[in-house]
């Protein structure tokens, strides 16, 4: 008669506090809420907008109370370590290869702070003008 | 031996490291439990020597398996403080002088001790068509083998170099959470088939890499890539099937076959 019996181990809603990997991958993937919510506030912006010049006013004027402030600059905080970590993974995704080597990892994470950059001036240029 | 030198022999041996590992007897035990064991301490002794050590010396009824001693076999996988580890790839220095928790391979159930039961894994790796599928009527075998160039070689390389260890299952929460995903080594080995100039049966294995139990169950933790002791980098070889699945679906919006 066999005696097996395996054991099958219980994986806890707090997985991802035990590895700070995981950790770490929870907030990558939880900035997406924070995120989220900026996109709502934005279109809401844009719904005001809509509704005339005193609606639009009225949002604006309600983006520089402190509590929004504090939560723009989390949001920043957030969607720039979104940004990083996600630039960092990015050659895991790219499959080019040059005179049949494959193209090093560092050009590619490179190549996408370069556009970042160059997106990040060009819309700051659209927003002075 | 001279009298000089026991001294220093004296004193490497003197030195104790705690080896904790989680047990469990099927025939006797309804869930596992922690065992501390005292192993004496060497700089050098990886923590499947200290397992032998323990073994010999210490308890005999403690499981673990093992055979090459130097990374090739995939036997020895387990966790060690929480990380998926070869034992014989990991050494007792980088711990010293705390204590080392040996747990057997997470998201797989324990068999006894440090040893799991591997089936789902095997079953896995044999789904997908682990073999090269040539184009049908291609080539007469009097015809000769099948030529490569370093350059189409290099495009698969790396994902054949799989030890089937598990650890980079033991390392997948997707998988920990859901069995029912094909998991990082299998569809590592998928993409070094389909990679592979030779093979011609890509399309057979892209219904299993289009299914949500395929690549879509990834969400690319990473952390199988990291703990791979060979460098393989299933995370990379899945997010490149992703393209792949991705295009299938375009292609097949426009024809359909």
């Amino acid at each position: 008669m066999s005696k097996r019996k395996p054991y099958q181990r219980e994986m806890n809603n707090d997985w991802w506090l035990k590895n700070a990997f995981y950790s770490k991958y929870m907030i990558r993937e939880g900035s997406s809420i924070l995120i989220t919510v900026y996109s709502l506030i934005l279109a809401w912006g844009v719904f005001r907008l809509s509704q005339g010049e005193e609606a639009f006013n009225a949002w604006l004027s309600a983006l520089q109370h402190p509590i929004s402030i504090i939560f723009h600059l989390l949001v920043l905080l957030i969607a720039l370590y979104h940004t990083i970590t996600w630039f960092s993974l990015a050659p895991k995704a790219v499959d080019l290869y040059i005179k049949g080597k494959p193209l090093d990892a560092k050009f590619i994470v490179a190549g996408h702070y370069i556009s970042f950059i160059i997106v990040t001036i060009f819309c700051l240029v659209l927003i002075m003008l | 031996m001279s009298a000089q030198t026991m001294p220093t022999q004296q004193a490497v041996s003197d030195k104790v490291i705690e080896v904790e590992i989680l047990r469990y007897r099927p025939e006797q035990d309804e869930k596992p439990f922690p065992q501390l064991f005292e192993v004496p301490y060497s700089p050098d002794m990886s923590i499947l020597e200290a397992l032998q050590y323990i073994k010999d010396h210490l308890d005999s009824t403690v499981s673990f398996r093992w055979s090459c001693r130097m990374a090739i076999c995939g036997s020895c996988g387990l966790m060690v403080n929480n990380v998926p580890k070869l034992g014989c790839k990991a050494f007792l220095r980088d711990y010293y002088p705390q204590k080392i928790k040996l747990e057997a391979l997470a998201n797989f159930p324990i068999e006894r001790d440090l040893v799991v039961d591997m089936g789902d894994f095997i079953k896995k790796l044999e789904e997908i068509k682990p073999y090269i599928i040539p184009a049908t009527d291609d080539k007469c075998l009097s015809e000769g083998t099948y030529k490569q160039t370093p350059e189409q070689m290099e495009k698969y390389k790396q994902y054949s170099m799989c030890i089937n260890c598990g650890l980079c299952y033991a390392a997948c929460p997707q998988y920990g959470l859901d069995s029912k995903f094909t998991g990082p080594a299998a569809l590592a080995l998928l993409a070094r088939y389909n990679r592979d100039s030779r093979d011609a049966g890509s399309a057979e294995r892209m219904k299993i890499v289009n299914q949500e139990e395929g690549v879509w169950s990834c969400t690319f933790v990473g952390y199988c890539s990291v703990v791979c002791p060979k460098g393989v980098d299933p995370a990379a070889a899945i997010q490149l099937l992703k393209v792949e699945s991705s295009k299938d679906y375009l292609i097949g919006m426009f024809k359909p076959d």
